[in-house]
């Protein structure tokens, strides 16, 4: 991508060094091994429960890793609110929320507003053109509950964007979504990369590890990981595959 | 004509003072009733409610107002559920419902002991709206002002946490902090209001106002106006139907309140839940 930006901003956006994950002092995966620079992009492959989320929620600083070493735009996780935008899987309550859709957009604006300050023109800005580049707007005064499970995801992905931020970490953002949807989501992605931002996504489709910088496949453990072309082999996606017996 | 609509409150300082607490308890459960209703807590806020009767039933027995007993009993229920909630496997909705069927269950053995509660019980559960004080009222402009200040600086923390305390987190609000505050608030608007209207009806007041807001309002701000008026209409027509027809004030008021809901759900909220008409390109699923 843009070198110059590389030569530029020596900046690590992303660094896990022999990390281990998981939940209560329990590690679901470990040995995780991934850096990013701006505008790279990392990939977390694997089937369900295979530990994509649980590196996502550790990076959100949600989660404390169990061992090894973690940082986020150089710092622990959940540091730099303004600079790092999560995207979780399935937010739950969107069904039932009467809140206009635009208002969840805005309030990815929250992080850099803190608890008062007011919205000004650049606020405004960066939402409508969130909402535009996800194809938000013609339903931005609809309430969420009259949306479709496509429509919402969008919503939660252009709030996503609506944060400027300069690291995304997004778990799954293509589900719910029709090939429209997944196209946008592709375009979003690489709009991001060429803006400078990292992006970290989990995904169990294929194609979305191809344009990645760097390939983390996971089945509890790490079958392997690195560039694409040697990660996604035929003999380890088989392994991949064959830990998990579904999918 | 106009006399029967005005001449009750007009002839009668109870009725003006009824009204006045009617309307600040109706402020008051708007601010928190939205976010119960969009986080749907409904069943914090009714726990909430009676969680405070053994308190209440506590402080009649040692002498001290009945505030600070149902601020003992909102501490005890909230920290019980929190630390169940934490300490085991159960979800929240278990450890609430525990909580609140013995704090209830430990409130009526305490008034049921002692005969001079005998008409106390009703008191409290159903409050004593036509008795209130000018000391209780100016009680309640105090909460209004401290629980109005609290939403108004949280609102941001609070609107994430109704989408994904994960949200709110990653957002840079501390979750389960701001979870707190929203519960203190909460409480803090029950206690308020449970002498005037009771700890029954406190619920209603809490909920049905800000259900019918929810029908017919998208943002924030409006919810929150709207439901202190549709609290404030249900506290006017309560008063005026329970004054001319020998009913029971705070129950008629929350009667009153559902009715509405009912009425606004009947016009506007039937087709809520259906699908979008005009779904967006290839958005729908």
């Amino acid at each position: 991508m843009s070198a110059e930006v590389h030569n530029i901003t020596s900046e690590s956006f992303i660094e896990m060094n022999d990390l281990a994950v998981g939940y209560h002092r329990h590690a679901v995966v470990d040995h995780v091994n991934a850096h990013a620079g701006p505008d790279s992009l990392i990939v977390l492959m694997g089937t369900n429960g295979s530990g994509k989320s649980t590196i996502l929620r550790t990076l959100a600083g949600l989660l404390e890793p169990i061992s090894g070493d973690v940082s986020v735009l150089g710092d622990m996780p959940g540091t730099h609110h303004a600079r790092c935008a999560y995207l979780p899987q399935h937010p739950a309550s969107l069904t039932t929320l009467p809140l206009r859709a635009r208002d969840v957009v805005a309030m990815g604006r929250f992080p850099r507003l803190g608890m008062i300050r007011r919205m000004g023109a650049d606020d405004r800005a960066a939402i409508h053109d969130a909402m535009v580049r996800m194809s938000v707007h013609p339903f931005q005064d609809k309430p969420l509950h009259a949306l479709s499970g496509g429509q919402q995801q969008r919503v939660h992905l252009a709030q996503v964007l609506a944060r400027e931020a300069d690291v995304l970490l997004l778990d799954e953002p293509t589900a719910g979504l029709d090939a429209q949807g997944r196209n946008a989501v592709a375009r979003v992605i690489a709009e991001e990369r060429a803006r400078g931002r990292a992006v970290v996504l989990a995904t169990h489709d294929l194609s979305d590890a191809e344009p990645a910088d760097h390939v983390v496949l996971l089945a509890h453990q790490v079958i392997a990981q690195g560039a694409p072309r040697d990660v996604l082999t035929d003999d380890n996606l088989r392994a991949c595959y064959g830990f998990t017996d579904r999918h | 004509m106009n006399d029967a609509f005005w001449a009750p409150f007009a002839d009668n300082e109870f009725m003006r003072h009824a009204l006045a607490a009617g309307v600040l308890v109706s402020i008051l459960c708007a601010f928190v009733g939205v976010f119960v209703v969009l986080r749907g807590m409904a069943f914090v806020g009714d726990a909430l409610a009676h969680g405070v009767l053994p308190g209440v039933a506590g402080a009649m027995l040692l002498g001290i107002p009945g505030f600070f007993g149902a601020a003992v009993g909102a501490g005890v229920l909230m920290g019980g559920v929190g630390l169940v909630t934490r300490r085991s496997r159960l979800s929240s909705d278990t450890a609430i419902g525990l909580f609140f069927v013995g704090m209830l269950s430990l409130g009526v053995i305490m008034t049921s002991r002692s005969s001079t509660f005998s008409g106390d019980i009703t008191r409290i559960l159903f409050g004593e709206i036509l008795g209130t004080t000018t000391t209780q009222l100016w009680w309640q402009v105090v909460a209004v002002i401290a629980v109005g200040a609290t939403v108004t600086l949280c609102h941001r923390p609070f609107l994430l946490l109704t989408i994904d305390p994960d949200l709110a987190q990653t957002s840079g609000f501390n979750a389960s902090r701001f979870n707190v505050v929203m519960l203190a608030t909460i409480a803090a608007a029950v206690l308020a209001s449970f002498q005037t209207v009771g700890t029954l009806l406190v619920f209603g007041m809490l909920i049905a106002p800000a259900a019918t807001a929810a029908l017919v309002s998208r943002r924030l701000s409006t919810m929150i106006l709207v439901a202190a008026i549709v609290g404030s209409v249900s506290t006017y027509l309560g008063l005026l139907i329970s004054f001319h027809a020998d009913l029971a004030a705070g129950a008629t008021v929350v009667l009153v309140s559902v009715a509405i809901f009912l009425i606004v759900f009947a016009i506007a909220g039937g087709d809520h839940h259906a699908p979008p008409t005009h779904p967006a390109h290839g958005a729908h699923h």
